[in-house]
């Protein structure tokens, strides 16, 4: 089988266009749900040992014993029910776990409360910015260096930059489902959110330094009479690896969503729709970019 | 020979894996030495049953960050202060009678910080109470019948019957009116001691106290708990006094920093941050997580199987032994694992399944070109090495990355996923291919539907 990749570049690029760009839609429109990780306050989290209340009901309740009209009550998993408040002090704290303590359809031992004040909130978040900033140059750098060798008809920089679009484009296609998540289900943008999309970084990068590899190879052992030919050729030996790859990754991915219990949901599912991404841009889009980008300079020297 | 060779590190590596399957699970090996010892008479001794340290989220417990208001200490003193509210708060928490309880003090700009994590404790708000109490040094004086008491302990010591008594009763002086402690040496014997000094208020107080004292204990107590108690030799005035009493060098310098801590005002207030899990909870999560890590090692095996076939075979069982090599690291350094370490071990279970997957491709490519087994599986090797090494190091470099971020979800994370990356690399490049070239020559070899 010989799939000529490069012919359909303009399919792949609007595909993804259109899908970073509904992306950017959803988080210049629906911003993202940040959680008390990144912006403070406190959540308790309780399981219930058979039926819950309803979210209403415990909300109403919850607020006249607290005297706190801003929270919210949530359920997740089957028994599961969080109660979201800004950060609180300790005697509201002590009231309501008071308050499910004295519930007997609460299994005790499950209870759970996190609280963060709005400083350490606000320290996540500069710490979080300098990660991905750092992230993003230590990748350019590498690739620019790793394909230092091969500079014709590509500069090796060009790999970097291909390789950060490819990246940008498979870590903005999970932010802008989590801001939907975040608007419509509630789910929120937290620590482990961040790590699954820096986890991203990872994956995207790798499969698609393993296409360049092969264009690499086969630029050097001379296969393929034009660019165009050689990055077909690579991205027709490189796919079946590219595919394999992805789906063992999300074997294990897949098992964490649905046994792994519900702290990981989330986390997994921002991984999963990362590595789909990740895995459909180093195909279809880091290459064919090289390829297009090659096109158009030979067409302004034209 | 080479094939010598390679048979030769491949028995090496399994029963090196062996080992580690051992250590990282002894109860069976430790069943069988009882079942041996029961039958021959034999006493062979167990095998040392260490276990994974487990995070909160796994095992339940408390995770509290105070902010310390250091506004009224000289900024000279800081390192001092935090670690004299260090000590105490460390005193306080094991009152409670927990296990392994951490406390550290981390520094953010010009934040100090105090982080205490107290694992498996179910009543967390028994340890915010405990801490919130600012420390508390008093001196004490010995009571009228002390001798009398004294006995009385010592009888009920001996006999298990009475209660035992305190021979001493408060004095109004406290840490309130120390100045401050420092490190002294005896110019004569150069034995370690504390000095301290008393603010004017105290001087005086300290001088009665002396005066009505000569010749009986005095005893020093922080936290209620008993720290020295000297012998007053005669009345003190000017609120000078030195606690001698044997120390070495680093104990007088612990007393000390304590004494300081004890006068010292240093609020911590009530948690910054705060995390408190259940102990079913934790538990749900770690069986959970096992589970998913499981089911999703057993789906890679079947595809790899049904894939690649006899190579297939072989990296699941290099990937078996990179498990249990990881667990068995965990297990040594010790690596407290969490969720997300968790999480980071399966991910880079997944990376090591790619190096994998890229040699068996090259290696079939090579195959397809006509190429002897042995050669190309050498060749394989070579070509996808470049990909394997560029993929892990980004992966490295980012899970370095992440480690700055610094919050102990990522750092749990990115620790087991650069473990995991190093040992990938190693599984891939050691393990499999010594497993690959035991097996390209001889019988196997010939068959090639078992290996395209």
């Amino acid at each position: 089988m010989h799939f000529p990749f490069v012919k359909y570049s303009k399919i792949y690029f609007i595909f993804s266009g259109l899908l970073v760009l509904a992306s950017i839609l959803a988080i210049v429109f629906y911003g993202l749900n940040w959680g008390i990780d990144f912006v403070g306050g406190s959540v308790l989290k309780i399981t219930y040992i058979e039926e819950r209340p309803s979210t209403q009901e415990l909300s109403e309740n919850l607020s006249s014993l607290l005297g706190l009209e801003n929270l919210s009550v949530r359920f997740s998993g089957d028994r599961e029910v969080s109660v979201k408040m800004p950060e609180v002090s300790q005697e509201i704290k002590d009231k309501l776990s008071d308050y499910f303590y004295n519930i007997p359809e609460v299994e005790k031992e499950t209870m759970s409360f996190e609280s963060v004040s709005p400083i350490i909130g606000g320290e996540s978040k500069a710490k979080a910015q300098r990660a991905i900033i750092l992230s993003i140059i230590a990748i350019v750098l590498y690739v620019a260096f790793v394909f230092r060798k091969v500079s014709n008809p590509i500069k090796s920089w060009q790999y970097g930059i291909a390789t950060v679009i490819a990246l940008i484009h498979d870590v903005l296609i999970p932010v802008g489902m989590l801001a939907v998540l975040g608007h419509f289900a509630g789910v929120e943008f937290s620590i482990p959110i961040l790590t699954a999309l820096l986890t991203i970084f990872g994956y995207s990068v790798n499969d698609t330094v393993v296409v360049f590899d092969r264009i690499r190879e086969n630029l050097i052992r001379g296969t393929g009479t034009t660019f165009n030919e050689t990055v077909n050729q690579s991205l027709n030996e490189t796919m079946v690896r590219s595919i394999n790859t992805s789906f063992t990754t999300l074997f294990v991915l897949l098992a964490i969503f649905f046994f792994g219990g519900a702290s990981l949901n989330y986390f997994s599912l921002a991984l999963i729709i990362g590595v789909i991404a990740g895995t459909y841009s180093s195909i279809f889009l880091a290459s064919t970019l090289l390829a297009q980008w090659l096109i158009l300079r030979q067409g302004w020297r034209a | 020979m080479v094939k010598k060779y390679f048979k030769f590190v491949s028995i090496g590596i399994i029963i090196f894996g062996l080992l580690s399957a051992v250590f990282v699970e002894p109860r069976f090996f430790n069943q069988g030495v009882d079942y041996i010892n029961g039958k021959f008479n034999w006493s062979l001794s167990h095998l040392w049953e260490r276990p994974f340290q487990l995070g909160l989220d796994l095992q339940g417990g408390a995770e509290l960050l105070y902010e310390a208001d250091l506004s009224k200490t000289e900024p000279e003193n800081y390192t001092q202060a935090m670690q004299g509210l260090r000590d105490v708060i460390e005193r306080r928490i094991n009152v409670l009678g927990v296990r392994e309880p951490e406390v550290e003090t981390t520094q953010v700009g010009s934040h100090y910080r105090l982080k205490v994590r107290i694992p498996g404790i179910t009543d967390p708000q028994q340890a915010i109470d405990e801490i919130g109490r600012t420390p508390y040094l008093e001196f004490q004086e010995s009571k009228s019948n002390f001798e009398e008491i004294q006995q009385q302990n010592q009888q009920a010591i001996q006999t298990g019957e009475g209660e035992i008594q305190s021979p001493f009763q408060s004095t109004e002086l406290t840490g309130r009116f120390l100045e401050k402690a420092v490190v002294d040496f005896d110019p004569n014997t150069y034995e370690a001691m504390v000095a301290i000094q008393f603010n004017e208020e105290g001087a005086k107080i300290f001088e009665e106290l002396t005066d009505r004292n000569t010749g009986k204990v005095l005893a020093i107590f922080i936290d209620n708990e008993l720290l020295s108690a000297p012998v007053v030799r005669n009345k003190i005035s000017g609120g000078r006094a030195q606690i001698t009493g044997n120390f070495t060098p680093d104990e007088a310098k612990y007393l000390a920093r304590n004494l300081n801590a004890g006068a010292l005002p240093v609020p911590i207030g009530e948690p910054i941050s705060q995390v408190t899990i259940g102990p079913t909870l934790g538990m749900i999560s770690l069986q959970k997580s096992l589970q998913a890590g499981m089911i999703g090692f057993l789906a890679i095996i079947i595809f790899l199987l049904i894939v690649y076939r006899l190579p297939g075979l072989l990296a699941s069982a290099a990937l078996l032994i990179y498990g249990v090599l990881i667990l068995a690291t965990f297990k040594l350094i010790p690596i407290t694992l969490t969720l997300s370490g968790i999480g980071g071990f399966i991910l880079s279970l997944g990376m090591a399944v790619d190096a994998n997957v890229l040699i068996f491709s090259r290696l079939r490519e090579e195959l397809k070109l006509g190429k002897e087994l042995p050669q190309a599986i050498e060749e394989g090797f070579n070509r996808a090495w470049p990909s394997i090494r560029d993929g892990n190091l980004t992966t490295l470099l980012i899970g370095l990355i992440l480690f700055g971020v610094g919050t102990s979800f990522v750092q749990g994370f990115a620790t087991t996923l650069c473990i995991g990356i190093l040992f990938s690399m190693f599984s891939a490049i050691f393990i499999t291919r010594s497993f690959l070239m035991v097996f390209s020559r001889g019988r196997l070899s010939r068959i090639k539907r078992f290996w395209i």
